[in-house]
């Protein structure tokens, strides 16, 4: 699956290798290899299938479909699609799962509303 | 003829987009009723937010359920956590084994006395012999005391290969077995190392009687089975 195109979305190429401490205003999509800790308060991180990333995670918004180790806290939903690997706890208050993801960690809902998605 | 062959090869190859290098796993669906998580589910009822380890497949049911209950879920695949390469050791005698200490290094890392619940489901009749025990001892420690853990044995009279499966939370005694038929590549795995191919699914690896589950389980304060139709022993102890 390609990048998507999108004025207002950063991204990272998955030739890209990162390490420190990310923030912004603005979407993220990450292809590449980060580590450290990514803080995108009000906006939305989508992990590529591509995408390594060792970092704590904080976001409005997460989708994951590659790979992640680390916490991830969403103040609003997390979407893990089926080629995710993720190893953390996950704190949000919706989560939607795909059949084929892999999780090792917590999950923590608060306002407790997962939504399953099957596999397409 | 041609499109008889294909459609024909179609079935048996399930309804895979032929990717290559994906675990493969036909939608074969049953459903059980389980005496043990009917025990459970008084506690699933109870106000205070419990602690949940599921060491099955991830499943978003599973998931789902807990948390609509506002109980914390945990989910810890220890099968495909068993394939790491980087397992693979040697006893004194030169036999290939898994090296236990290495396993409980990188699995089940939790506090001490900090689950309610554990369910194991069927994991320890496809478990590799030497992480049997030291996982069962892991486990006994991570429980709280009175936290019960729940697991499901073959009776003697499951054969070898019998079909192991992913077990998801439908009702509070309602189980949905789904089949893990094919694995031709596994996936990659937490720490980055892709697992090889393990043949057709996991390998059904001893069926235990009564009395090998007492010894394994000796360390809890109280066991109960239940035995099913469907050629399976439930057994629910209690730390």
């Amino acid at each position: 699956m390609s990048a998507p195109v999108s004025a207002d979305l950063a991204q990272i190429g998955k030739s890209v290798v990162i390490k420190g401490e990310l923030s912004g205003s603005e979407d993220l999509y990450v292809d590449g290899q980060v580590e450290g800790s990514i803080a995108l308060k009000n906006h939305s991180l989508t992990v590529g299938p591509n995408g390594q990333v060792k970092a704590s995670v904080e976001a409005k918004g997460i989708v994951i479909q590659g790979k992640l180790e680390g916490n991830v806290q969403a103040s609003d939903r997390v979407e893990l699609r089926k080629s995710a690997v993720v190893t953390g706890d996950i704190s949000t208050q919706r989560i939607s799962i795909e059949e084929g993801a892999y999780l090792k960690g917590k999950v923590d809902i608060s306002g407790a509303k997962v939504e399953k998605v099957s596999a397409r | 003829m041609a499109s008889v062959t294909h459609n024909f090869m179609k079935l048996f190859r399930g309804s895979s987009s032929g990717t290559q290098g994906e675990v493969q796993q036909v939608p074969q669906k049953l459903t059980r009723r389980s005496s043990g998580l009917g025990e459970l589910a008084r506690l699933w009822a109870s106000e205070t937010p419990l602690c949940v380890l599921d060491l099955g497949s991830t499943s978003p049911a599973n998931i789902r359920f807990f948390t609509e209950k506002e109980h914390k879920i945990y989910s810890e695949d220890l099968l495909v956590a068993s394939t790491e390469q980087g397992l693979l050791t040697k006893d004194e005698q030169g036999n290939v084994v898994l090296d236990s200490r290495k396993f409980l290094a990188d699995n089940l890392l939790y506090p001490a006395a900090h689950f309610d619940v554990v369910l194991c489901w069927n994991l320890p009749d496809y478990l590799d012999e030497s992480l049997v025990r030291p996982v069962m001892g892991r486990l006994w420690s991570v429980l709280k005391p009175g936290g019960m853990l729940l697991a499901f044995f073959h009776t003697k009279d499951a054969g070898p290969d019998s079909p192991c499966y992913r077990f998801h939370i439908v009702e509070k005694d309602i189980l949905e077995m789904q089949r893990i038929v094919v694995r031709r590549e596994a996936r990659r795995g937490p720490t980055g190392a892709v697992h090889t191919a393990i043949g057709e699914g996991f390998r059904l690896q001893r069926v235990f009687n009564n009395r090998h589950i007492e010894t394994l389980f000796r360390d809890f304060a109280s066991i109960k089975f239940f035995l099913a139709r469907d050629n399976v022993r439930e057994v629910l102890v209690v730390r």
